[in-house]
């Protein structure tokens, strides 16, 4: 099963990215790199059945550094709405020379 | 390539599961309400754990339900409430041509890696013995033979993850925070 857990982690992971690219809500976009992080999860999975424990050991590392990542985030995202009324990407233009 | 058996049984129920989460990821990127599509993405998660206790790795499907599905995807859900975020200029979000362009070409790119990756083998200088994490379930249980790496090798990053999670909270509040409630 190792081969179909990587293509299907392959698949989830350039779901991911397209939703990245393609979307403007900050929260959705957000939303497509937690779907990110848990397709390299599913990698880590099937390789630790070969190469040992270690791998489940990395997804729970990956999961505590993904739920510190929602918060923060999130936090940043509400802040970002009480100046602007929007989580729409394209009103958020602050940088731009 | 490993060769193992895997009985009808087996296999039905990781294609199953994986059909799944493959046709959840593709319904939660295409909705329009941030609410829809995080129900989607919940979808996705449970899949992945089912996929992830087929793998042997029951522990981490169960935190996968608790921490993915059930703190993460609340906080999301959360959040988009307290945002109110259903107003129509809100949900149009679909961005201009070049953007989608360049997503194709991503996705085309990463789906052809799958044909590489497909065809890779185990080098079996690194690998474990076969069955080898069947018998660590049998020998020290399904959150044992995690916990066995976490408090030996990993014990400092482990710790570590304490700051970590200690930075975070404090970040989330302090940017969280209003501050004309704080003035009065």
């Amino acid at each position: 099963m190792l081969a179909e857990s990587l293509a299907l982690s392959a698949v989830l992971f350039t779901i991911g990215v397209i939703g990245v690219l393609t979307r403007r809500n900050a929260i959705i976009i957000f939303m497509c790199v937690e779907l990110m992080l848990n397709a390299v999860n599913l990698t880590f999975i099937a390789f630790s059945r070969y190469y040992g424990a270690a791998g489940q050991v990395f997804v729970v590392f990956v999961m505590t550094v993904a739920a510190a990542e929602a918060a923060v985030g999130l936090a940043i995202i509400i802040s970002i709405f009480r100046h602007r009324q929007s989580v729409n990407l394209q009103n958020i233009n602050l940088l731009r020379g | 390539m490993t060769h193992d058996y895997y009985p009808l049984f087996y296999t039905f129920n990781f294609y199953f599961f994986g059909v799944a989460a493959i046709a959840s990821a593709i319904a939660f990127v295409t909705r329009k309400s941030p609410v829809t599509a995080a129900l989607w993405l919940v979808t996705t998660m449970f899949s992945l754990a089912a996929i992830y206790i087929l793998l042997d790795a029951q522990f981490i499907g169960v935190m996968q339900v608790l921490v993915y599905a059930g703190a993460i995807m609340v906080v999301f859900l959360f959040v988009v409430m307290l945002l109110n975020l259903g107003h129509p200029s809100e949900i149009a979000d679909a961005r201009g041509k070049v953007p989608v362009l360049a997503a194709a070409l991503i996705g085309i790119a990463l789906l052809a890696e799958i044909m590489t990756i497909s065809r890779t083998h185990i080098e079996p200088h690194f690998a474990v013995a076969p069955g080898y994490a069947v018998d660590q379930l049998k020998q020290y249980g399904a959150v044992g033979s995690v916990a066995r790496p976490l408090f030996n090798e990993y014990l400092l990053a482990f710790e570590l993850t304490s700051v970590l999670l200690l930075v975070a909270i404090a970040g989330a509040v302090v940017l969280g925070r209003r501050k004309d409630i704080d003035a009065s």
